[in-house]
């Protein structure tokens, strides 16, 4: 006789109250593939955990934030955030895509010239650029966005011996109804700083003002607070038009956009309370389009957003190490990743699916991951059916940030692979060895040996 | 372990405690198992049976019915320990 499919037993008391009104579904619909490939197939093959990048995903999710800026602005031009996600093989797919690259520090500038992106389509921003990298940057003709009066001085200083007149920006912080005010970047719009410093810059004639650039927020999810930021850059932009006769070639908006991950403490799904494209856009350009540019000198619009672009087209894979149950009677599993290699659980309740077929019956649960420390915690609550041991699952949306601030602590961080648009996998970075981790270090000769 | 005799059990899984007023909800792996205990059989009987019907190691049984076993007396689903028949 053939057995029959094993289901570990639960049981869980019901608790009478409030129906929720919103009747948020539970999230165990199993996700057994990943762009046509079985997620058991990629985690033999590649080894567990592994993250996994959809790069049709990304070309789709470019395409309809390009399509809601273009069809609203005649000039339009997305700079791919590097520190979002700065896989050599992600970062080629927006740039095969047409975006510039935007970059925040010497060693993301190194990679974007190396990945083949022209010099003069690079924007350099961040408040950490050293006299080198300036030089570099001055040199290659980028686009240097000053975030304070030192980086202006230093580049005037460059400016003086290069046969190279640099392009720069400066990074305006401003109050745009959004709390608290990133005000610790740039040159704050209210109190005038911003435009002491484009007199600065314009009346010196040794640096080329071509832009204005803020960045209001992240995970912003008033897009109105965009529409306020563009009207105050337009106005700079006008005002330098009115005093200097100048036109600004660009207006950079910077990122900051939504994606549709929960947010810790939200009440509601995050894809319920993500602003799309299009709104974000609508608030934009109707604020540019109003500002009173004439049509011949409307700036180019520049866009930095990067979490909302790649967050989607990330997956990460894993396995169940272990089931416990705590002191306290709830289930605990432990899953063989964590907080360090997925970085964003301090910030989302990720949605998590089992890889395989379960029936309907669920438990509520915490998901510790593998690190031997209290604060591995990847879903506090979570409801799903009962995984075992070797049980996989699927992690959404972990295409931002979790491929750069991931740490290589207490355990080596995983291979990635990008699944191409005819559902073909590819390695795009390799699991992590003893090796690639101990070429750096450097062992005195007198502490080689010891007796124990 | 023996469960309380007043315990109501339906085919699809609902348990009543009728001492309490809880209800619970048990899947058909847990609620073969409080069938099971509840016609007096011992847990080692239970562990036997479901290993014969499921494919499923004994290790992995055993540290499920444990755990099952202790959300059973968590629940007060259980009568004081005595003796059960095979």
């Amino acid at each position: 006789m053939k057995k029959l499919h094993y289901e570990r037993p639960i049981i869980q008391r019901l608790n009478v109250g409030v129906m929720n009104k919103f009747g948020t579904k539970t999230e165990y619909a199993p996700v057994t593939h990943v762009d046509g490939n079985a997620v058991k197939g990629l985690l033999a093959k590649y080894g567990s955990p592994l993250f996994v990048i959809s790069e049709k995903t990304i070309r789709k999710t470019f395409r309809d934030a390009n399509r809601a800026f273009k069809t609203r602005y005649p000039k339009v031009q997305f700079a791919w955030s590097y520190k979002t996600n700065y896989v050599n093989a992600v970062c080629n797919v927006f740039h095969q895509e047409g975006s510039w690259a935007e970059v925040v520090s010497g060693f993301e500038y190194q990679k974007a010239l190396q990945n083949g992106v022209s010099g003069n389509k690079i924007i350099f921003n961040g408040p950490d650029k050293s006299m080198e990298e300036l030089t570099m940057a001055i040199e290659n003709n980028s686009l240097l966005h000053i975030d304070h009066l030192d980086e202006l001085y230093m580049i005037k200083e460059l400016a003086t011996k290069s046969k190279k007149k640099p392009r720069v920006a400066i990074r305006v912080n401003m109050d745009t109804g959004v709390y608290p005010i990133w005000d610790r970047f740039g040159f704050n719009y209210e109190n005038g700083q911003a435009w002491d410093a484009i007199n600065k810059i314009i009346l010196n004639d040794q640096m080329e003002l071509v832009g204005l650039h803020c960045h209001i927020g992240t995970f912003m999810l008033a897009p109105s607070a965009y529409g306020l930021a563009a009207s105050k850059l337009s106005d700079l932009a006008l005002s330098i038009k009115k005093k200097f006769k100048k036109s600004i070639q660009y207006i950079d908006m910077g990122g900051g956009f939504a994606s549709r991950n929960t947010l810790k403490g939200s009440y509601l799904q995050g894809m319920d309370l993500a602003p799309s494209f299009d709104s974000f856009a609508e608030e934009i350009t109707t604020a540019i389009l109003n500002a009173g540019f004439a049509k011949d000198e409307l700036p180019m619009l520049v866009l930095e957003t990067g979490r909302a672009l790649i967050d989607d087209a990330g997956f990460l894979l894993g396995s169940v190490i272990s089931n416990k149950r705590l002191s306290d009677g709830r289930r605990a599993t432990i899953l063989d990743f964590g907080v360090n290699i997925l970085f964003t659980s301090f910030w989302y309740d990720h949605k998590i699916s089992p890889a395989q077929e379960f029936s309907q019956y669920s438990e509520d649960s915490v998901l510790y991951g593998p690190l031997c420390m209290n604060i591995d915690v990847v879903r506090e609550n979570i409801t799903l059916p009962p995984l075992k041991r070797d049980d996989q699952v699927v992690v959404h949306s972990v295409g931002a940030y979790n491929m750069t601030q991931w740490m290589q602590f207490i355990s080596l961080r995983p291979a990635i692979v990008m699944i191409d648009k005819n559902d073909k996998p590819h390695l795009i970075r390799k699991r992590e060895t003893l090796k690639s981790i101990e070429t750096e270090e450097v062992l005195p000769a007198y502490l080689k040996d010891f007796k124990l | 372990m023996k469960i309380n005799k007043n315990v109501a059990l339906s085919d699809s899984g609902f348990v009543f405690n009728p001492s309490t007023g809880d209800s619970f909800s048990t899947n058909p792996i847990g609620l073969e198992i409080i069938k099971l205990l509840k016609e007096g059989k011992s847990m080692d009987y239970v562990k036997a049976s479901l290993l014969k019907t499921y494919t499923i190691e004994e290790a992995t049984l055993e540290r499920d019915c444990y755990d099952f076993a202790n959300m059973l007396m968590k629940f007060k689903l259980t009568e004081a320990d005595e003796k059960a028949e095979n």
